[in-house]
């Protein structure tokens, strides 16, 4: 068998298309701009029934729609591949390209089933709705979901992976995109390496897929819990002031003035981890989120107590059940259950643990100095001062009066935060802390990738490539989420 | 004003000596010094041999203690030992061995407020020494990447901000969006794959920067520098332009148009002065950000500056040094926040620090 192409079959007929769109887009780019700086004006504008219409096009417009339409060509035939992809099942005609874009078949569907229910209840979804009103949003949420669905689907269902992200196959190191899998009809194995085999004869591609499963189980979790560690110490700080801020501040500005990568040294080694440390303020930062959800329910209900008391309990119950079983770990410091191991519903491997409680660590100052200077500008509010003169408590008017209403800076930097996570989580990968050496992670498979970056690319550019369309859609998603709300 | 700076200074000295005692802390507890034992002394060693490896250079005393000695307000340890017939004295601020009499005249305290910031057990050389070439070859690299930084972010911003939702500043945005999503160690390898690997074919470049330490030329500088820059620009450039994009939207400029000033005048005189407050506290806060990536591109390219020190240090628990090198980042993150503060003050006049 041949090594696969990356065009395939399709390649005589879409490449020179997508050349050809190409180039249309940058001669119209080009025309564009000598029209605006000659001076060119674009054409009439009419006004009929409220609605901009054009009456008479200029050459400026004329390159503009030329662009516009050299872009919808691009697409379509991009559209082209994944759907050659998905329908032709021979991988030497969709060629890499295809065949890659096919095998995230399940991906593709599950966003266009997202979008096309986002965009048809657009009007009663709120703020998600919103984001469906602005391009930029759009792009941002599509990336995201693109690379959610994609862990979903490839890592614990493991359905667009191609081989196993640790399987090593002899033959195949630092083979080319698209190489021969050897006797694969033989051992039952997908037959071609898609995006090549790495440094030690494993699948790029799978691996690849396989990362973003990694990202997608710390980042947007250790970003949600940072988020409760630092709302739930923000809002009593900028609400009180005075000596209590005073230290608090001072506390999240000490973290903040460590250089990230000594903080991540001193706390992930694995001698730090033999005494117990990190293991320890995982007990106390996880304290945090229970804290945070038994004194919101306890603030509401504080007048009913025959709906908080129950409400509370179980709550509670099931909050510190969870607790424990994330804490407790058989064989660190935290091992105190004894016989009663059974108790212990679920353990986190230990590395995994480690750096979560280290990213977590590293956002929540930030986090609390956001929260704060909120909490600062919303707390001279009418409608504070009425939930004062009603004689609310104060964790109600913190909770339930300036919390909501901090609610859009709040999930535009939350968006934000999940793609430095993310870049923090690479940062630990690229230094080779925390998580274990052979894990899929992109940050680890780019540390492993640089060493021979100069004579093959292959292993380090998809993980690379992965990781900031991650980041840019959440930066994009964020943006579009701005301008959404604000404009209500 | 005065008063303002005291404080600042007070709670600066408070941070600095927080954050080098904890970092202290984490670096004396005993799996580290068990390691750092092992790896200077003898892979082999036996737990006894250990402590009594520990033991003669100080290393058991408590933490608090030791942290004195560092700072070099109580006096450094001593040990007398019987060697040949004769004592022989070692101690903190007693190089290799001594008689007692040479002992007794050796100095009682030497901390870092003596000057004295101890010995790298990593690079076998005096911490002081090291710092300083380390940190001069980041100056360096520094130097380039806030003179190539800058102006380009300015000048995106700038651009992209005067026309509001124009084609030009949707462009521009997008860049500015681009480079913050791109972390370092992604740019990077995006970088040197594209401009210094056989692969592609170009080798514009060079993919590792270790001989720009002794002769640093455009070709084996500049991709270590452009790494740096397009991140932190990214940042800049968006402020910038929101901040260009909020004054364009002012009363004086609107009056100037109708005066009937020119754009270019319009946004050079009035607009470029009043856009540039906000940028300069960014610009200012970004160092701290800096050194982050200063670390990951001189592992990278293994530029040899204090990034790199850095990583060395803490990988092979070297105390000393390791201590050194957070001081100097808390200065740098501590001055770079008050010089913000001030010059802020300074260049809008609307605000006063007390």
């Amino acid at each position: 068998m041949e090594p696969l192409t990356w065009t395939g079959d399709l390649g005589p007929v879409l490449t020179p298309l997508m050349m050809a769109a190409v180039a249309v887009f940058v001669l119209a780019l080009v025309a564009n701009w000598g029209l605006s700086l000659a001076g060119v004006k674009s054409g009439e504008i009419a006004y009929e029934n409220g609605q901009a219409v054009l009456v008479a096009r200029s050459p400026l417009d004329y390159s503009a729609l030329a662009m516009k339409y050299a872009i919808l060509l691009f697409l379509a035939c991009c559209v082209a591949y994944i759907l050659a992809g998905m329908l032709i099942a021979d991988p030497r005609t969709a060629g890499i390209i295809g065949t890659v874009a096919g095998r995230f078949a399940p991906v593709w569907i599950a966003l266009a089933a997202t979008f096309a229910l986002s965009i048809a209840f657009k009007r009663r979804l709120g703020l998600y709705g919103k984001l469906f009103d602005s391009t930029i949003g759009m792009i941002g949420f599509g990336i995201v979901m693109f690379w959610v669905f994609a862990a979903i689907f490839g890592g614990p269902l493991g359905l667009i992976v191609t081989h196993d992200a640790l399987d090593q196959i002899s033959g195949l190191k630092n083979e080319p995109p698209g190489a021969v899998v050897p006797n694969a009809a033989a051992d039952g194995l997908y037959p071609y390496y898609l995006l090549g085999g790495d440094n030690l004869a494993r699948d790029v591609f799978s691996r690849m897929v396989e990362g973003a499963w990694e990202v997608m189980k710390i980042a947007p979790f250790a970003t949600l819990f940072a988020f409760m560690v630092g709302i739930t110490l923000g809002l009593p700080a900028g609400f009180y002031g005075g000596r209590l801020d005073t230290v608090l501040s001072f506390l999240a500005n000490l973290i903040l003035a460590f250089p990230v990568i000594l903080l991540f040294y001193l706390l992930v080694t694995p001698e730090i981890v033999a005494t117990g440390i990190p293991v320890y303020m995982a007990a106390v930062l996880f304290l945090f989120p229970i804290l945070f959800i038994a004194v919101m329910i306890n603030s509401r209900y504080y007048t009913r107590p025959a709906v908080r008391t129950p409400v509370l309990a179980v709550l509670l119950v099931g909050l510190g059940w969870l607790y424990l079983s994330l804490v407790h770990q058989p064989g660190t410091r935290i091992d105190f259950l004894g016989p009663l191991t059974f108790l212990d519903l679920f353990d986190i491997p230990g590395g995994i643990l480690v750096v979560f409680v280290a990213v977590m660590f590293v956002n929540s100052p930030t986090v609390f100095r956001i929260v704060r200077g909120l909490t600062m500008d919303i707390k001279t509010r009418d409608y504070v001062a009425a939930a004062q003169t009603r004689g609310e408590g104060v964790w109600y008017i913190m909770l339930w009066e300036i919390l909501p209403n901090a609610r859009g800076p709040l999930i535009v930097d939350f968006c934000l935060r999940i793609g430095y996570t993310t870049i923090l989580l690479g940062t630990l990968g690229f230094f080779g802390l925390g998580l274990p050496p052979e894990s899929p992670d992109w940050g680890s498979t780019i540390n492993e990738g640089r060493k021979l970056l100069s004579i093959y690319l292959h292993p380090a550019l998809p993980p690379a490539l992965a990781l900031l369309s991650l980041v840019l859609g959440l930066n994009l998603l964020a943006d579009g989420l701005r301008e959404e709300s604000l404009r209500d | 004003m005065g008063l303002f700076f005291l404080r600042r200074l007070g709670v600066m000295i408070l941070t600095a000596l927080c954050l080098t005692f904890i970092v202290f802390f984490l670096t004396n507890l005993y799996p580290n010094l068990e390691k750092l034992a092992k790896t200077q002394g003898n892979m082999r060693m036996t737990d006894a041999e250990v402590t009594q490896w520990l033991d003669n250079r100080g290393y058991l005393e408590p933490v608090a203690l030791k942290y004195a000695q560092w700072l070099g307000v109580a006096p450094g340890w001593t040990r007398e030992a019987a060697s040949g017939g004769e004592t022989v004295v070692t101690g903190r601020c007693i190089d290799g061995q001594a008689t007692p009499a040479e002992a007794a005249e050796a100095p009682r305290f030497c901390g870092v407020l003596q000057g004295d910031w101890g010995y790298s057990t990593v690079f076998r050389e005096n911490v002081a020494g090291i710092i300083g070439t380390r940190l001069g070859l980041t100056g360096y690299l520094m130097f380039w990447v806030i003179l190539l930084m800058v102006p380009a972010a300015l000048l995106v911003g700038v651009l992209a901000g005067m026309n509001e939702g124009s084609r030009t500043d949707r462009t521009l945005s997008t860049f500015a969006i681009t480079t913050t999503a791109t972390p370092e160690y992604v740019s990077g390898v995006i970088l040197i794959a594209v401009f210094a690997s056989s692969a592609v074919g170009l080798r514009w470049f060079k993919g590792t920067a270790t001989s720009a330490m002794e002769n640093p030329t455009f070709e084996n500088f500049f991709l270590p520098v452009l790494t740096i820059s397009l991140y932190g620009m990214g940042y800049i450039a968006r402020m910038t332009r929101a901040s260009m994009a909020e004054v364009m939207t002012a009363q004086y400029i609107r009056t100037a148009r109708l005066k009937g000033v020119s754009f270019p005048n319009i946004v050079l005189k009035h607009a470029l002065r009043n856009a540039l407050i906000a940028p300069f506290t960014v610009i200012m806060l970004q160092f701290p950000w800096l050194l982050n990536g200063v670390v990951i591109v001189e592992t990278l390219f293994n530029y040899k500056g204090f990034g790199w020190t850095l990583v060395q240090a803490a990988g092979n628990n070297d105390i000393e040094l390791l201590l050194a090198v957070s001081v100097v980042s808390v200065i740098v993150v501590l001055v770079t926040q008050l010089i913000s503060d001030i010059g802020y003050v300074y260049l809008n006049p609307r605000i006063s620090v007390t």
